[in-house]
């Protein structure tokens, strides 16, 4: 993943709550290769009814509280980031869509809720979001959103967690020894292919 | 002395190894679960040349694509691959997979506990929201996303900062015909679809402590509903019982040594949350949804609410999701027809969902039709053991195979466009059961109800002078 600092494009809308992600990603598409690209699938049901808004071209995106609530697929994400959506803004954004989103280069953008309605209702035509001063920009001058610190280092550095990791290895191993010798409970006392573990142990009832 | 402290961060200290500067910790993972979904994080793994860091506590569960009628042959074929792909993966890094035609396979939430796999004490993870569930045990269980999945299979451990705290108590007794999921569906409505956002739930309270296994397992599962990540509850004797004797559980010496640290695991008095909440018991009805959001609930004693009379964001929501769900703002929600009813999923597919929902369809036909699928393969032959098949198809529904199903609607089975389903499940998403189809989330009590009557019904009176489980 590349870092980015500073983006600016044209802007589109989503004036609702809780857009989750089966929204913006119906799960049928999902069995689809990432290679194949995600961003024709993005809003795929959702945008073909006639008063749906237009998002053709977006690269910011601005929507109502609690964006990409529900399903933890990354590939709303992906569908996003595929169709060319640098950015979103919102008052709020599920937990965990909002985690998916750094990894992928994705800025989710947390803005109040008066802002958001401003925007909602009066849409600027472009905006320029400023991700190291944490700043906004459009027609009508500049405001701030929020973003965790570490999401905004690793957004603007595009630093991958796997090799973040791997300088702790030693740490990890030590803490795994530990944790089997204090907890050797917590390591599953069976394991491999025995096919009968259904039949022999205990079934259903509570 | 040390601070009283409570069990969520009691677990996460015993799991942190090590934490950053800037607060991030490294969490140590002692299960991590896989399904079909998980494709995209194996083909990450393969991109770099990686193996699985720890495939012993790595399992795989064939749930989201499963067919629930036949086998694979007659499957489509992209179902077909996906499932065929999360044996080819698990199997060449050694995982342990519970594929199609292990008589123990099920849905990954509902598999996991009855396997043993999920422990008091233990932090896991899975690539899926409803992970939330496990934490009925005293568990830290949470959902993540793909690139978060790569990076356990990679490292068995995961990157979070500590969440806050919150605690939802509720005291009293619940009414009959009313169980946990009137109780999630009531929180969530109440505080809404991001209500516990960025928290960790701890669900407390003599109300709580009188659910079963199945019970807390509902509840935690629906914290990620109300935008919690993580919900849980404190092991007790009930939690210690199920576990013992499971598969993949301790055993003897090493269970009682077990026992002895789980017990520890509870919130001190005197500990604080950062948020607090209290409920009655006693007040909850069963609950029903409206909309298109778990927070779209009310009792069903409601009547569908009007966006006029709603502040401006919310009305908003509202007109969209009464267009959607076609409903006439002042109806009553009782009395709605419905087209079908779908009993299953990792929120509402165990035994004893199982058997609320039959003790009130015995004797009784169903007006509309409708599929019950079991939460895995050992619910499913325990549920044949106790005749509760045969309450289901003389009643007229399909008794089916286990898997996620028509809670998502991915391994064929859904909802018609346009058609209203009774669902047990726990989202009522535009489409989310099928292209167009209307969802009403309720308990399985109710949408037996629901299939009795054609319409959406209050269960209450239906269960008068009948035994339930
Ligand atoms: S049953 Fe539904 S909510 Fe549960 S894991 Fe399957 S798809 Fe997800």
């Amino acid at each position: 993943m590349t870092g980015w600092t500073r983006a600016e494009g044209p802007v589109a809308v989503l004036p609702q709550e809780n857009i989750d992600t089966d929204q913006l990603i119906p799960a049928r598409f999902m069995s689809t290769p990432r290679s194949e690209g995600y961003g024709q699938f993005l809003l795929h049901d959702f945008l073909r009814n006639e008063t749906a808004p237009k998002i053709e071209g977006a690269e910011v995106l601005i929507a109502g509280r609690n964006f990409g609530c529900g399903s933890s697929r990354e590939a709303a994400v992906y569908a996003l980031v595929d169709f060319g959506i640098r950015a979103v803004l919102a008052p709020s954004f599920g937990d965990i869509f909002a985690s998916n989103a750094v990894n992928n280069g994705l800025l989710p953008a947390q803005i109040g809720d008066d802002l958001a309605a401003r925007l909602l209702a009066q849409p600027p035509a472009r905006m320029a979001v400023d991700i190291a001063a944490g700043i906004l920009a459009f027609d009508d001058g500049e405001h701030p959103f929020a973003l965790d610190e570490t999401w905004r280092m690793k957004l603007i550095k595009g630093w991958d967690d796997i090799d973040m990791t791997a300088q702790h290895g030693a740490a990890i191993g030590a803490f795994a020894a530990q944790r089997r010798r204090a907890h050797a409970w917590a390591w599953p006392a069976a394991t491999g292919t025995d096919t009968d573990l259904g039949t022999t142990g205990r079934g259903a009832s509570g | 002395m040390t601070p009283p402290r409570t069990l969520f961060a009691k677990l996460w200290k015993a799991h942190e190894v090590l934490r950053r500067d800037d607060g991030a910790s490294l969490l140590w993972v002692d299960r991590h679960l896989v399904h079909e979904g998980s494709h995209h994080a194996f083909a990450k793994l393969d991109e770099r040349g990686l193996t699985v860091a720890h495939p012993e506590l790595t399992f795989g569960v064939a749930d989201h694509y499963a067919p629930t009628r036949g086998g694979l042959i007659d499957a489509d074929p992209k179902i077909a691959r996906m499932i065929e792909t999360l044996a080819a993966n698990t199997g060449r890094h050694g995982v342990h997979c519970f594929g199609l035609g292990d008589p123990r396979r099920g849905i990954v939430h509902v598999v996991g506990p009855e396997q043993g796999l999920t422990l008091p004490g233990l932090l896991i993870v899975c690539g899926d929201s409803h992970t939330s569930t496990h934490g009925a045990f005293g568990t830290i269980a949470f959902g993540i996303g793909a690139t978060e999945v790569a990076h356990v299979l990679a490292t068995q451990t995961v990157w979070q900062k500590r969440p806050k705290s919150m605690r939802i108590t509720v005291e009293g007794r619940l009414g009959p015909g009313v169980g946990a999921k009137d109780l999630a569906l009531g929180w969530i409505a109440r505080l809404g679809a991001d209500g516990a956002r960025g928290y960790a739930i701890e669900y407390a309270g003599s109300a709580v402590r009188s659910l079963s296994m199945e019970g807390r397992l509902t509840l935690c599962n629906l914290s990620i509903e109300g935008g919690g990540r993580f919900g849980m509850v404190a092991p007790d004797a009930a939690t210690f019982d199920y576990v013992a004797g499971r598969p993949f559980a301790p055993e003897g010496a090493s269970l009682e040594r077990a026992v002895a640290q789980w017990t520890a695991l509870s919130t001190d008095a005197g500990a604080a949350f950062d948020r607090e909440e209290t409920i009655d018991a006693a007040s909850i009805a069963p609950i029903v949804t409206w909309g298109t959001s778990p927070e779209d609930a009310m009792p069903i004693t409601g009547t569908v609410p009007d966006p006029a009379r709603a502040g401006c964001g919310r009305a908003e929501h509202i007109r969209a999701a009464l267009d959607y769900m076609q409903l006439s703002p002042g109806r009553p929600l009782e009395g709605t027809p419905i087209d079908e009813v779908f009993i299953g999923s990792c929120t509402n597919a165990r035994i004893e969902d199982l058997r609320l929902a039959a003790a009130v369809l015995a004797g009784r036909r169903a007006k509309v039709p409708g599929l019950v699928s079991p939460g895995s393969g050992l619910v499913k032959a325990q549920a044949e053991a106790e005749g509760l098949d045969r309450i289901f198809t003389a009643a007229g529904l399909d008794w089916v195979g286990s898997g996620c199903s028509m809670c998502v609607a991915m391994n064929g089975d859904r909802v018609a466009p346009g058609k209203r389903c009774a669902s047990t499940t726990n989202r009522n998403f535009r489409g989310r059961q099928g292209p167009g189809a209307r969802t009403h989330l309720m308990s399985p009590a109710m949408v037996a109800a629901a299939a009795v009557t054609g319409a959406i019904a209050d269960v209450r009176p239906m269960l008068e002078g009948r035994a339930v489980a």
